[in-house]
Protein backbone atom coordinates (compact mmCIF):
# COMPACT_ATOMS: atom_id res chain seq x y z
CA UNK A 1 0.00 0.00 0.00
CA UNK A 2 0.89 3.70 -0.50
CA UNK A 3 -0.09 6.47 1.97
CA UNK A 4 0.49 10.01 2.11
CA UNK A 5 0.98 10.81 5.63
CA UNK A 6 0.74 14.30 7.43
CA UNK A 7 2.89 15.44 10.32
CA UNK A 8 1.84 15.43 13.14
CA UNK A 9 -0.13 12.18 12.56
CA UNK A 10 -3.21 10.65 14.36
CA UNK A 11 -2.51 7.72 16.13
CA UNK A 12 -4.94 6.01 13.41
CA UNK A 13 -2.84 6.88 10.51
CA UNK A 14 0.52 5.53 12.25
CA UNK A 15 -1.56 2.24 13.11
CA UNK A 16 -2.60 1.67 9.33
CA UNK A 17 1.03 2.12 8.04
CA UNK A 18 2.46 -2.11 7.71
CA UNK A 19 5.94 -3.29 7.24
CA UNK A 20 6.51 -2.71 3.57
CA UNK A 21 3.97 -0.12 2.62
CA UNK A 22 5.54 3.03 0.98
CA UNK A 23 5.16 6.46 2.65
CA UNK A 24 4.80 10.00 1.36
CA UNK A 25 5.57 11.94 4.15
CA UNK A 26 5.27 15.81 4.60
CA UNK A 27 5.30 18.57 7.35
CA UNK A 28 8.00 19.36 9.87
CA UNK A 29 10.98 16.87 10.36
CA UNK A 30 13.79 17.40 12.71
CA UNK A 31 17.33 16.27 11.97
CA UNK A 32 18.98 14.37 14.92
CA UNK A 33 22.17 12.25 14.81
CA UNK A 34 24.34 10.47 17.83
CA UNK A 35 25.36 13.89 19.30
CA UNK A 36 22.23 15.30 19.41
CA UNK A 37 20.41 12.44 20.79
CA UNK A 38 22.78 12.44 23.41
CA UNK A 39 22.02 15.81 24.18
CA UNK A 40 18.27 15.78 24.19
CA UNK A 41 18.90 12.59 26.55
CA UNK A 42 20.94 15.08 28.88
CA UNK A 43 18.36 17.70 28.81
CA UNK A 44 15.56 15.32 30.29
CA UNK A 45 18.43 13.96 32.71
CA UNK A 46 17.91 17.14 34.26
CA UNK A 47 14.36 18.07 33.46
CA UNK A 48 14.63 20.76 30.93
CA UNK A 49 13.10 21.06 27.60
CA UNK A 50 14.46 19.58 24.99
CA UNK A 51 15.11 21.80 21.84
CA UNK A 52 12.16 21.09 20.24
CA UNK A 53 8.85 19.49 21.45
CA UNK A 54 8.96 15.67 21.11
CA UNK A 55 5.17 15.40 21.43
CA UNK A 56 4.14 13.38 18.04
CA UNK A 57 7.61 14.91 16.57
CA UNK A 58 9.27 12.83 13.43
CA UNK A 59 13.01 12.64 13.64
CA UNK A 60 15.84 12.00 10.74
CA UNK A 61 18.91 10.79 11.58
CA UNK A 62 20.78 12.67 8.59
CA UNK A 63 23.87 15.08 8.73
CA UNK A 64 23.20 17.24 5.07
CA UNK A 65 26.43 18.56 3.32
CA UNK A 66 26.47 22.37 3.47
CA UNK A 67 24.07 24.11 1.35
CA UNK A 68 25.06 25.89 -2.59
CA UNK A 69 23.88 29.60 -2.67
CA UNK A 70 20.11 29.67 -3.37
CA UNK A 71 19.09 26.01 -1.64
CA UNK A 72 18.03 25.17 1.27
CA UNK A 73 19.63 21.84 1.91
CA UNK A 74 22.54 19.86 0.23
CA UNK A 75 22.74 16.19 0.19
CA UNK A 76 20.41 14.30 2.52
CA UNK A 77 20.53 11.13 2.42
CA UNK A 78 19.73 8.75 6.17
CA UNK A 79 22.56 7.38 8.16
CA UNK A 80 22.62 4.28 10.35
CA UNK A 81 19.93 3.89 12.88
CA UNK A 82 21.00 1.53 14.80
CA UNK A 83 23.53 4.20 16.33
CA UNK A 84 20.84 5.85 17.84
CA UNK A 85 19.17 2.43 19.48
CA UNK A 86 20.59 3.53 22.70
CA UNK A 87 18.55 6.74 22.71
CA UNK A 88 15.55 5.92 20.92
CA UNK A 89 13.55 4.72 23.39
CA UNK A 90 13.82 7.72 25.62
CA UNK A 91 12.72 9.89 22.84
CA UNK A 92 9.73 7.83 22.29
CA UNK A 93 8.89 7.40 25.78
CA UNK A 94 8.80 10.81 25.77
CA UNK A 95 6.19 11.35 22.52
CA UNK A 96 8.50 11.02 19.48
CA UNK A 97 6.23 8.96 17.17
CA UNK A 98 8.39 8.88 13.74
CA UNK A 99 11.88 7.91 12.83
CA UNK A 100 13.58 8.21 9.49
CA UNK A 101 16.41 6.09 9.01
CA UNK A 102 18.25 3.43 7.30
CA UNK A 103 19.07 0.07 9.23
CA UNK A 104 17.77 -2.65 11.89
CA UNK A 105 16.58 -1.31 15.19
CA UNK A 106 17.14 -3.16 18.46
CA UNK A 107 14.73 -5.32 20.42
CA UNK A 108 14.38 -2.70 22.77
CA UNK A 109 13.83 -0.41 19.98
CA UNK A 110 11.25 -2.25 18.84
CA UNK A 111 9.48 -2.99 21.87
CA UNK A 112 9.36 0.70 22.58
CA UNK A 113 7.72 1.73 19.48
CA UNK A 114 4.92 -1.16 20.31
CA UNK A 115 4.64 0.13 23.76
CA UNK A 116 3.98 3.99 21.91
CA UNK A 117 2.50 3.40 18.77
CA UNK A 118 5.51 4.48 17.26
CA UNK A 119 6.89 4.07 13.36
CA UNK A 120 10.10 3.48 11.82
CA UNK A 121 10.14 4.71 8.41
CA UNK A 122 13.24 4.20 5.85
CA UNK A 123 15.06 6.07 3.41
CA UNK A 124 16.87 5.34 0.50
CA UNK A 125 20.65 4.57 2.14
CA UNK A 126 23.36 6.43 -0.24
CA UNK A 127 20.96 7.98 -1.99
CA UNK A 128 21.71 11.88 -0.77
CA UNK A 129 20.60 13.62 -4.06
CA UNK A 130 17.40 12.00 -4.11
CA UNK A 131 16.36 12.16 -0.84
CA UNK A 132 17.31 16.24 -0.05
CA UNK A 133 14.91 16.40 -4.09
CA UNK A 134 11.96 16.20 -0.79
CA UNK A 135 12.92 18.78 1.42
CA UNK A 136 11.77 22.34 0.95
CA UNK A 137 13.27 24.00 3.68
CA UNK A 138 16.10 23.77 6.59
CA UNK A 139 16.94 26.28 9.49
CA UNK A 140 19.37 25.19 12.36
CA UNK A 141 17.32 24.59 15.73
CA UNK A 142 20.57 24.25 17.93
CA UNK A 143 23.72 23.04 18.87
CA UNK A 144 25.57 24.42 15.64
CA UNK A 145 28.50 23.76 17.79
CA UNK A 146 27.96 19.70 16.21
CA UNK A 147 28.51 20.96 12.63
CA UNK A 148 26.65 18.53 10.31
CA UNK A 149 25.33 17.30 13.45
CA UNK A 150 23.48 20.03 14.54
CA UNK A 151 19.43 19.84 14.94
CA UNK A 152 17.51 21.34 12.33
CA UNK A 153 13.92 21.74 10.85
CA UNK A 154 12.72 20.57 7.75
CA UNK A 155 9.95 21.01 6.07
CA UNK A 156 9.26 18.24 3.39
CA UNK A 157 7.49 17.16 1.14
CA UNK A 158 6.22 13.68 -0.22
CA UNK A 159 9.19 12.05 0.92
CA UNK A 160 9.40 8.45 -0.15
CA UNK A 161 10.02 6.56 2.41
CA UNK A 162 9.31 2.56 3.30
CA UNK A 163 7.65 1.23 6.54
CA UNK A 164 10.88 -0.40 7.59
CA UNK A 165 8.72 -1.59 11.51
CA UNK A 166 5.51 -0.73 12.05
CA UNK A 167 3.67 0.21 15.41
CA UNK A 168 3.00 -3.69 16.28
CA UNK A 169 6.66 -4.31 16.11
CA UNK A 170 6.57 -6.10 12.37
CA UNK A 171 9.96 -5.47 10.78
CA UNK A 172 10.93 -5.49 6.55
CA UNK A 173 14.17 -5.86 6.93
CA UNK A 174 12.99 -9.69 8.30
CA UNK A 175 10.26 -9.78 6.64
CA UNK A 176 10.95 -8.72 3.10
CA UNK A 177 14.08 -11.46 3.30
CA UNK A 178 11.78 -14.13 4.15
CA UNK A 179 9.64 -13.75 1.35
CA UNK A 180 12.06 -13.52 -0.96
CA UNK A 181 13.91 -16.69 -0.35
CA UNK A 182 10.61 -18.35 0.02
CA UNK A 183 9.81 -17.31 -3.40
CA UNK A 184 13.48 -18.31 -4.66
CA UNK A 185 12.91 -21.76 -3.36
CA UNK A 186 9.28 -22.48 -4.77
CA UNK B 1 65.75 12.32 -10.57
CA UNK B 2 62.25 14.86 -11.58
CA UNK B 3 60.30 17.64 -9.04
CA UNK B 4 56.69 17.89 -8.18
CA UNK B 5 55.36 21.14 -6.59
CA UNK B 6 53.64 20.27 -3.26
CA UNK B 7 51.12 23.22 -4.64
CA UNK B 8 50.30 20.80 -7.64
CA UNK B 9 49.74 17.86 -5.42
CA UNK B 10 47.47 20.29 -3.13
CA UNK B 11 45.59 21.47 -5.93
CA UNK B 12 44.74 17.78 -7.48
CA UNK B 13 43.84 16.43 -4.42
CA UNK B 14 40.97 18.95 -3.79
CA UNK B 15 39.76 18.55 -7.22
CA UNK B 16 39.87 14.44 -6.84
CA UNK B 17 37.92 15.03 -3.21
CA UNK B 18 35.38 17.43 -5.46
CA UNK B 19 34.94 14.95 -8.76
CA UNK B 20 34.69 11.76 -6.22
CA UNK B 21 31.91 12.61 -4.42
CA UNK B 22 29.58 13.78 -7.21
CA UNK B 23 30.25 11.50 -9.46
CA UNK B 24 30.01 7.55 -9.34
CA UNK B 25 32.95 5.75 -11.49
CA UNK B 26 32.02 3.64 -14.19
CA UNK B 27 32.22 0.34 -13.62
CA UNK B 28 30.23 1.28 -9.89
CA UNK B 29 27.33 2.68 -11.93
CA UNK B 30 27.28 -0.61 -14.80
CA UNK B 31 27.38 -2.90 -11.96
CA UNK B 32 24.32 -1.31 -10.10
CA UNK B 33 22.42 -1.13 -13.81
CA UNK B 34 23.33 -4.88 -14.71
CA UNK B 35 22.01 -5.61 -10.91
CA UNK B 36 19.00 -4.09 -11.72
CA UNK B 37 18.35 -6.00 -14.86
CA UNK B 38 19.42 -9.11 -13.53
CA UNK B 39 17.19 -8.56 -9.84
CA UNK B 40 14.26 -11.04 -10.08
CA UNK B 41 12.48 -9.41 -6.48
CA UNK B 42 10.08 -6.19 -7.93
CA UNK B 43 11.03 -4.13 -4.95
CA UNK B 44 14.57 -4.72 -5.45
CA UNK B 45 14.55 -3.68 -8.78
CA UNK B 46 13.09 -0.65 -7.40
CA UNK B 47 15.59 0.37 -5.26
CA UNK B 48 18.32 -0.57 -7.98
CA UNK B 49 16.79 2.00 -10.55
CA UNK B 50 16.27 4.96 -7.66
CA UNK B 51 20.23 3.95 -6.90
CA UNK B 52 20.19 4.90 -10.65
CA UNK B 53 18.03 7.73 -10.59
CA UNK B 54 20.44 9.34 -7.47
CA UNK B 55 23.65 9.17 -9.74
CA UNK B 56 21.81 11.30 -12.02
CA UNK B 57 20.12 14.03 -9.89
CA UNK B 58 23.73 14.57 -8.14
CA UNK B 59 25.21 14.70 -11.50
CA UNK B 60 22.28 17.49 -12.71
CA UNK B 61 22.13 19.37 -9.49
CA UNK B 62 25.83 19.34 -8.62
CA UNK B 63 25.19 17.42 -5.63
CA UNK B 64 27.33 14.49 -3.69
CA UNK B 65 25.31 11.61 -4.48
CA UNK B 66 25.46 10.78 -0.84
CA UNK B 67 25.78 13.05 2.05
CA UNK B 68 28.81 10.87 4.13
CA UNK B 69 31.33 12.55 1.85
CA UNK B 70 33.49 9.85 4.03
CA UNK B 71 37.16 10.18 5.51
CA UNK B 72 39.05 11.03 2.81
CA UNK B 73 41.48 8.27 1.65
CA UNK B 74 44.36 9.07 -0.10
CA UNK B 75 46.16 6.54 -1.97
CA UNK B 76 49.88 8.02 -3.68
CA UNK B 77 51.96 5.81 -5.98
CA UNK B 78 55.15 7.78 -5.80
CA UNK B 79 57.86 7.00 -8.07
CA UNK B 80 60.81 7.05 -6.17
CA UNK B 81 62.48 8.80 -8.47
CA UNK B 82 60.76 11.83 -7.75
CA UNK B 83 61.58 15.15 -5.16
CA UNK B 84 58.62 16.76 -3.76
CA UNK B 85 59.14 20.53 -3.32
CA UNK B 86 57.10 21.53 -0.53
CA UNK B 87 55.48 19.26 2.40
CA UNK B 88 53.57 16.20 1.28
CA UNK B 89 51.48 15.42 3.83
CA UNK B 90 50.73 19.04 4.64
CA UNK B 91 50.02 19.40 0.73
CA UNK B 92 47.56 16.42 1.05
CA UNK B 93 45.78 17.92 3.71
CA UNK B 94 45.19 21.22 2.35
CA UNK B 95 44.17 19.49 -0.91
CA UNK B 96 41.40 17.82 1.25
CA UNK B 97 40.56 20.79 2.94
CA UNK B 98 40.34 22.96 0.11
CA UNK B 99 38.17 20.34 -1.70
CA UNK B 100 35.97 19.92 0.55
CA UNK B 101 35.16 23.65 1.74
CA UNK B 102 35.19 24.50 -2.50
CA UNK B 103 33.37 21.12 -3.17
CA UNK B 104 30.49 21.73 -0.14
CA UNK B 105 31.16 18.47 1.16
CA UNK B 106 30.70 17.34 4.24
CA UNK B 107 33.05 17.62 6.84
CA UNK B 108 32.89 14.21 9.31
CA UNK B 109 36.19 14.26 10.63
CA UNK B 110 36.34 14.28 14.51
CA UNK B 111 39.50 15.06 16.10
CA UNK B 112 40.09 12.65 18.79
CA UNK B 113 38.31 9.29 18.64
CA UNK B 114 36.92 9.99 22.20
CA UNK B 115 37.01 13.52 22.78
CA UNK B 116 34.93 14.16 19.51
CA UNK B 117 35.27 17.69 18.71
CA UNK B 118 34.93 18.50 14.86
CA UNK B 119 38.40 19.43 12.83
CA UNK B 120 35.42 21.34 10.54
CA UNK B 121 37.69 20.83 7.36
CA UNK B 122 37.37 17.05 7.18
CA UNK B 123 41.43 16.92 7.75
CA UNK B 124 43.06 14.83 8.29
CA UNK B 125 43.33 12.62 5.16
CA UNK B 126 43.83 8.70 5.72
CA UNK B 127 47.15 8.95 3.76
CA UNK B 128 49.06 5.77 2.79
CA UNK B 129 52.30 5.57 0.24
CA UNK B 130 53.66 3.66 -1.65
CA UNK B 131 56.96 3.66 -3.52
CA UNK B 132 56.99 2.61 -6.69
CA UNK B 133 59.65 2.57 -9.66
CA UNK B 134 59.98 5.76 -12.00
CA UNK B 135 59.52 9.30 -11.43
CA UNK B 136 55.90 9.75 -11.64
CA UNK B 137 52.52 10.01 -9.10
CA UNK B 138 49.65 8.57 -8.97
CA UNK B 139 47.45 10.18 -6.50
CA UNK B 140 43.39 8.30 -5.81
CA UNK B 141 40.89 9.69 -3.60
CA UNK B 142 38.58 7.41 -2.21
CA UNK B 143 35.84 9.12 0.11
CA UNK B 144 34.85 6.04 2.57
CA UNK B 145 31.74 6.82 3.96
CA UNK B 146 31.77 4.72 7.65
CA UNK B 147 27.81 3.32 7.34
CA UNK B 148 30.00 0.85 6.16
CA UNK B 149 32.97 0.76 7.53
CA UNK B 150 31.66 0.11 10.71
CA UNK B 151 30.36 -3.12 9.69
CA UNK B 152 33.76 -4.18 8.64
CA UNK B 153 35.80 -7.06 10.61
CA UNK B 154 38.88 -9.03 11.26
CA UNK B 155 39.29 -11.84 12.15
CA UNK B 156 43.08 -14.11 12.51
CA UNK B 157 41.82 -17.53 11.88
CA UNK B 158 44.37 -20.93 11.97
CA UNK B 159 46.12 -22.18 9.16
CA UNK B 160 43.72 -25.06 10.08
CA UNK B 161 40.90 -22.78 9.47
CA UNK B 162 41.93 -22.74 5.57
CA UNK B 163 40.13 -21.15 2.48
CA UNK B 164 36.83 -22.61 4.08
CA UNK B 165 37.20 -20.65 7.27
CA UNK B 166 37.88 -17.61 5.13
CA UNK B 167 34.70 -18.05 3.74
CA UNK B 168 32.79 -18.41 6.63
CA UNK B 169 34.14 -15.10 8.30
CA UNK B 170 33.15 -13.08 4.99
CA UNK B 171 29.79 -14.64 4.93
CA UNK B 172 29.16 -14.19 8.30
CA UNK B 173 30.55 -10.23 8.33
CA UNK B 174 27.85 -9.68 5.40
CA UNK B 175 25.49 -11.47 7.84
CA UNK B 176 26.08 -9.47 10.45
CA UNK B 177 25.90 -5.98 8.56
CA UNK B 178 22.82 -6.80 7.18
CA UNK B 179 20.52 -3.64 6.57
CA UNK B 180 23.18 -1.17 8.27
CA UNK B 181 26.06 -0.20 5.08
CA UNK B 182 23.17 0.24 2.53
CA UNK B 183 23.60 -2.73 0.52
CA UNK B 184 24.11 -3.39 -2.74
CA UNK B 185 27.53 -3.81 -1.16
CA UNK B 186 31.18 -3.91 -2.49
CA UNK B 187 33.09 -6.54 -0.28
CA UNK B 188 36.61 -5.72 -0.14
CA UNK B 189 38.75 -8.66 1.28
CA UNK B 190 42.65 -8.77 2.60
CA UNK B 191 43.80 -12.51 3.12
CA UNK B 192 47.47 -12.55 4.53
CA UNK B 193 50.48 -10.27 5.74
CA UNK B 194 49.80 -9.57 9.43
CA UNK B 195 47.17 -7.90 11.86
CA UNK B 196 47.31 -4.39 10.30
CA UNK B 197 48.12 -5.52 6.19
CA UNK B 198 45.35 -7.66 6.27
CA UNK B 199 43.58 -4.50 7.18
CA UNK B 200 45.41 -2.95 4.40
CA UNK B 201 45.02 -5.15 2.05
CA UNK B 202 40.98 -5.09 2.26
CA UNK B 203 40.80 -1.33 1.85
CA UNK B 204 43.30 -1.08 -1.21
CA UNK B 205 40.92 -4.37 -2.84
CA UNK B 206 38.06 -1.50 -2.74
CA UNK B 207 40.23 0.13 -5.10
CA UNK B 208 39.46 -2.28 -7.97
CA UNK B 209 37.36 -1.79 -10.91
CA UNK B 210 34.58 -4.21 -10.19
CA UNK B 211 34.78 -5.43 -13.74
CA UNK B 212 38.60 -6.54 -12.71
CA UNK B 213 38.69 -10.22 -11.28
CA UNK B 214 41.56 -10.94 -9.15
CA UNK B 215 44.93 -11.83 -11.58
CA UNK B 216 45.13 -14.83 -9.97
CA UNK B 217 42.84 -17.49 -11.44
CA UNK B 218 42.45 -18.72 -8.09
CA UNK B 219 41.19 -15.64 -6.27
CA UNK B 220 39.19 -15.21 -8.97
CA UNK B 221 37.31 -18.21 -8.60
CA UNK B 222 37.04 -17.37 -5.02
CA UNK B 223 35.88 -13.95 -5.55
CA UNK B 224 33.32 -15.20 -7.69
CA UNK B 225 32.21 -18.01 -5.67
CA UNK B 226 32.17 -15.83 -2.52
CA UNK B 227 29.81 -13.44 -4.56
CA UNK B 228 27.18 -15.87 -5.60
CA UNK B 229 26.88 -17.43 -2.03
CA UNK B 230 26.54 -13.22 -0.49
CA UNK B 231 23.89 -12.93 -3.59
CA UNK B 232 22.10 -16.10 -2.19
CA UNK B 233 21.33 -14.38 1.71
CA UNK B 234 18.61 -12.76 0.76
CA UNK B 235 19.06 -9.61 2.59
CA UNK B 236 19.13 -7.66 -0.83
CA UNK B 237 19.18 -3.91 -1.77
CA UNK B 238 18.44 -1.47 1.78
CA UNK B 239 18.33 -4.84 3.08
CA UNK B 240 14.55 -5.29 1.89
CA UNK B 241 15.34 -8.89 0.59
CA UNK B 242 16.39 -10.00 -3.10
CA UNK B 243 18.86 -11.32 -4.79
CA UNK B 244 21.34 -7.88 -4.86
CA UNK B 245 23.12 -7.88 -1.80
CA UNK B 246 26.70 -7.05 -3.33
CA UNK B 247 28.31 -5.89 -6.33
CA UNK B 248 31.70 -7.75 -6.04
CA UNK B 249 33.75 -9.12 -3.57
CA UNK B 250 37.43 -8.37 -4.21
CA UNK B 251 39.79 -9.91 -2.82
CA UNK B 252 43.74 -9.12 -2.46
CA UNK B 253 46.30 -11.20 -0.78
CA UNK B 254 50.03 -11.25 0.38
CA UNK B 255 52.26 -13.94 2.24
CA UNK B 256 51.88 -14.39 5.90
CA UNK B 257 53.23 -16.47 8.37
CA UNK B 258 53.12 -19.95 8.91
CA UNK B 259 51.39 -20.21 12.21
CA UNK B 260 48.76 -17.53 11.02
CA UNK B 261 46.09 -16.58 8.40
CA UNK B 262 44.67 -12.80 9.22
CA UNK B 263 41.34 -12.18 7.47
CA UNK B 264 39.92 -8.56 6.90
CA UNK B 265 36.89 -7.86 5.53
CA UNK B 266 36.29 -3.87 4.48
CA UNK B 267 32.57 -2.84 3.64
CA UNK B 268 32.20 -0.61 1.75
CA UNK B 269 28.34 0.63 -0.02
CA UNK B 270 26.72 1.31 -3.67
CA UNK B 271 28.47 4.67 -3.45
CA UNK B 272 32.24 3.17 -3.51
CA UNK B 273 33.67 6.80 -4.92
CA UNK B 274 37.11 7.30 -6.14
CA UNK B 275 38.91 8.80 -8.12
CA UNK B 276 42.51 8.94 -9.62
CA UNK B 277 45.16 11.34 -11.53
CA UNK B 278 48.40 10.96 -12.51
CA UNK B 279 51.50 13.43 -12.31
Amino acid sequence: MEYKISIPASEQELKKLKAGDSVLLSGTVYTARDAAHKRICECLDRGERPPFDLNGSAVYYVGPTPEHDGCCIGSAGPTTSGRMDAYSPRLLDAGLKIMIGKGNRSDEVVRSMIRNGAVYLAAIGGAGALMAASIEEAELVCWEDLGCEAVRRLTVKDMPLTVAIDSEGNDLYRLGRAQYLKEVKE
Amino acid sequence: MRNIDAKLIEDTVARLCIEANLRLPDDVVSAIECAEIEEPWDGAKRILSLLGDNVRIAEEKTLPMCQDTGMACVFLELGQDVHIDGDLEEAVNNGVRRGYGEGYLRKSVVCDPLRRINTGDNTPALLSVKLVPGESLRITVMPKGFGSENMSALKMLKPADGVEGVKRFVLETVEKAGANPCPPIIVGVGIGGSFDKAAYLAKHALLRPLDKPNRDEYYAALEKELLDKINALGIGPQGFGGKTTALAVLIESMPTHVAGLPVAVNISCHATRRKSASL
